[in-house]
């Protein structure tokens, strides 16, 4: 399976996302020029964490208009997987692709830290590897990760089951000490719809080996594998 | 064609959570003012352009905020009337 991770000016967890594709799943990556309009026959699209066109305006806002973003919005809705990681979350939500924001942490502080996830949803293209309700440990790194959108668009949310991670604490349990950014209902990360595109605040690719302390980002990209035709 | 400038006023939606408007209205606390209340920290934008006149500035500059300068999930805009540039 074909991997096109895009790069924008200011991203910095493409090469991250790069290794992890070809080194830990030893499947085939390509960048994707933020430039180019052609996604190299990509089964699967991959917007990368960063800082992409150094946050002006808002986080993600000007990326979207990308012209690559033109063919990853059509990509997405001929129902191709698109996976957006922190700043990629950000982008995909500018972008229209899912509902809803990502504010200022509440804090105002960046954090970059481990922290527990609990999987909401796992009958997902990106998620039939996790157990129900497991709890894994992947980390953040950003200062724009509060979710928010309108209460009935929450609503609306988890009703469809499409919130997919959130904050917890190492047991699973859900409250506001385990949420570092102050996001809506403890969300860490939705899917669309039509369930071919997830976003989420976490790096599960900075999780994919026992040296960068867990293993429990591989699942998440072995997920999409077990479900994708190559 | 004539150009014009025309100001665009930000802000944080009413009602959302707005850490840094909270920072600066603590911190203006702590110099003593205390008859602050709430504040609310937002974006100015100045913008230059052309149209036929004042009116159609003002609507494409209400476009350009629906479309890119405001986020529409969380901030409300408000455009100042054009000005010549």
């Amino acid at each position: 399976m074909k991997f096109g991770i895009v790069t924008f000016p200011g991203s910095n967890c493409d090469y991250d996302a790069y290794h992890a594709v070809t080194e830990i799943l030893g499947e085939e990556a390509v960048y994707l020029w933020h430039k180019d309009h052609d996604l190299q026959n990509a089964d699967v699209i991959v917007l990368p964490g960063g800082f992409s066109y150094g946050d002006y305006l808002r986080a993600g806002a000007i990326a979207r208009f990308s012209p690559i973003m033109q063919e990853v919005a059509a990509h997405a809705k001929a129902g191709g997987p698109v996976l957006g990681v922190c700043n990629g979350f950000q982008i995909l939500c500018e972008a229209h692709l899912l509902p809803g924001a990502l504010m200022r942490n509440a804090s105002l502080q960046f954090v970059s830290a481990p922290v527990f996830l609990r999987v909401e949803n796992n009958h997902t293209l990106f998620t039939n590897l996790y157990e129900s309700s497991e709890v894994l440990k992947i980390p953040v790194a950003h200062g724009d990760g509060r979710y928010y959108a309108a209460p009935e668009v929450l609503d609306a949310l988890e009703a469809g089951d499409r919130v997919i991670f959130r904050y917890a604490d190492a047991s699973g349990n859900i409250s506001a000490d385990a949420n570092p950014n102050g996001s809506e209902r403890n969300i860490a990360g939705i899917i669309n719809e039509q369930g071919n595109v997830l976003g989420l605040m976490p790096h599960p690719e900075r999780a994919c080996s026992p040296l960068l302390g867990s293993e429990d980002g591989v699942r998440l990209l072995e997920s999409i594998l077990s479900r994708v035709a190559a | 064609m004539a150009r014009f400038r025309l100001a665009v006023r930000i802000v944080p939606r009413k009602g959302l959570l707005d850490p840094q408007g909270k920072a600066v209205s603590d911190a203006l606390h702590t110099l003593g003012f205390d008859e602050v209340g709430a504040v609310h920290v937002g974006r100015y934008i100045l913008i230059e352009t052309s149209a036929d006149d004042a009116l159609a500035a003002g609507e494409r500059v209400k476009e350009m905020c629906r479309k890119l300068l405001a986020n529409p999930v969380t901030e409300d805009f408000e455009v100042e009337s054009a000005v010549p540039a």
